[in-house]
Order: C-alpha cells, then sequence, then structure tokens
C-alpha cells in the first residue's frame, strides 16, 4: 500500500476538477492506501457541515483517511472550528509539513 | 532529522493565494530545520524583482508607509534571512528562459539562474516534491 498527500486548495463550488479529485482520493482510499488530505485556501469551504457536497462527505471517517483543514485559511474565511464536520483536524502549516516530510508520502497539489 | 523540500511554484506576485501558501510551506519547512530547493517557474520568476515598489492607497488615503504594502521580493528576502538563521539551505532558482522572456532579470540577492534541468536534479535530491501549478 501507498501513502498519499493530497492538498486541496480548491472549493468544490467554484471548481468541478476538485470533485475529481475526491474521486481518486475515494478510489485510492477504497484499495486502502494511507491517505491524508489537506484542506488549505478556499479547500478549507468544503469542511463545513453545512456544505452539501456528498462526495466530500463520503471521504470522512473511514480508518486509512486523515482530513485536516488549514488553522489560517479557517480563520480567513470566518470559519469556526464549531463549523467544520467534526472528523476534521484544524492544523496549522507545519502539520502540512510533517507530512510532506514523511517517508515515502507522495504530495500531490490540486 | 533535517529533510530537503524541493518545492516548484509558477504563479505571478500579487495574483494567487498559492504563493502566500508556498512562502508559508516554505517558512515552515526553514522553521523545522528543513532544507528547501525552490524552483521558481514562469509567473514567479517576478516574485524576486528587485524593483518592487509599495503604493499608498487612495481607497484607504493611507501613504506608502501607512499601508506597509507586502512586496514579495521583501518576503523571499525574509526567507533567507531565516534560513540563514536556522543555518538551514535555501536554494532558489529562477527559470533563465522565463527571466528573459519578462525582462525580470534584476533580483535581489539569494536567488540563481538555472533552468529545468535543475529541477530535475533537486527532483532526485529531495524528500519530497511538491509542485503547485498554475491553475485557474
Amino acid at each position: 500500500m501507498s501513502k498519499y498527500l493530497f492538498i486541496e486548495s480548491k472549493d468544490p463550488f467554484e471548481s468541478n476538477d476538485t470533485i475529481q479529485t475526491y474521486g481518486l482520493i475515494k478510489e485510492l482510499q477504497d484499495q486502502g492506501h494511507d491517505l491524508a488530505l489537506f484542506l488549505v485556501q478556499n479547500g478549507v469551504f468544503s469542511s463545513r457541515k453545512k456544505a452539501r457536497e456528498s462526495l466530500f462527505s463520503q471521504l470522512l471517517g473511514a480508518k486509512n483517511i486523515a482530513v485536516y483543514a488549514d488553522d489560517f485559511a479557517l480563520e480567513e474565511r470566518g470559519i469556526g472550528t464549531e463549523d467544520i464536520f467534526p472528523q476534521i483536524k484544524v492544523a496549522p502549516i507545519e502539520a502540512l509539513v510533517d507530512l510532506l516530510m514523511d517517508d515515502g508520502r507522495k504530495a500531490i497539489w490540486h | 532529522m533535517p529533510k530537503t523540500l524541493n518545492i516548484l511554484i509558477m504563479d505571478p506576485p500579487y495574483e494567487s493565494a498559492n504563493t502566500a501558501t508556498a512562502f508559508r510551506i516554505i517558512a515552515a519547512s526553514l522553521e523545522k530545520g528543513h532544507h528547501v530547493s525552490v524552483f521558481a517557474y514562469e509567473g514567479a520568476t517576478a516574485l524576486t524583482l528587485e524593483g518592487q515598489m509599495g503604493h499608498p492607497n487612495p481607497v484607504k488615503k493611507t501613504s506608502v508607509e501607512e499601508e506597509k504594502h507586502p512586496l514579495s521580493k521583501d518576503l523571499v528576502a525574509g526567507l533567507f534571512d531565516l534560513a540563514h538563521r536556522n543555518q538551514v539551505t535555501l536554494n532558489w532558482i529562477n527559470c533563465g528562459m522565463c527571466v528573459d522572456e519578462r525582462g525580470v532579470g534584476n533580483w535581489i540577492n539569494g536567488p540563481k539562474r538555472g533552468g529545468p534541468p535543475d529541477f530535475v536534479k533537486a527532483v532526485s535530491g529531495s524528500d519530497q516534491t511538491l509542485v503547485i501549478a498554475t491553475s485557474r
């Protein structure tokens, strides 16, 4: 099994590519790979509990995926920790660096 | 243990949140004691252009000094200072052809001129490569 880090910078309601990225992550998740998804910039909009993006919701909660939201991006957009899905960890950019430096983890920016 | 992050950036200054995120990743990596290689490609070669100047804000009626406009060349200079303080390496390469096309060859101290082969070398010489491509 491989390790992947997806860094999602786009809002799914702004770019349809984002749905394709979620789809790729879901396929890798179903295959049992070790996944991390780090939301930055407008990517954090999908972390909101009230957002209606069913494919993103399906990613949450599986054992082989950890989902993070950049604390700076959340704060910039006025999204409180109480507003996001409980499965998502609020994390500083240093946590993203740790994931990048994790041995053997492939990093993909979108 | 120090590792090396190789990062490719493409966005020109003052246009994309990608630049701020890239700078934050680079700064956090240097703070953690990692070495960083940056390959500035296409519009990103203008990030280090020395002639950048701040400006007043006529809407807010603030002066240049009051506005404290953040300039990308100063932010990059700050990254070099951070690397020096932490005794780690920041290797910043501006793509030469991209520089020539844009006439942005007068840059601050620190960056070097190079080309895609330097990026390929950095890929094999680093622990991780992150490509932040321009997309609209």
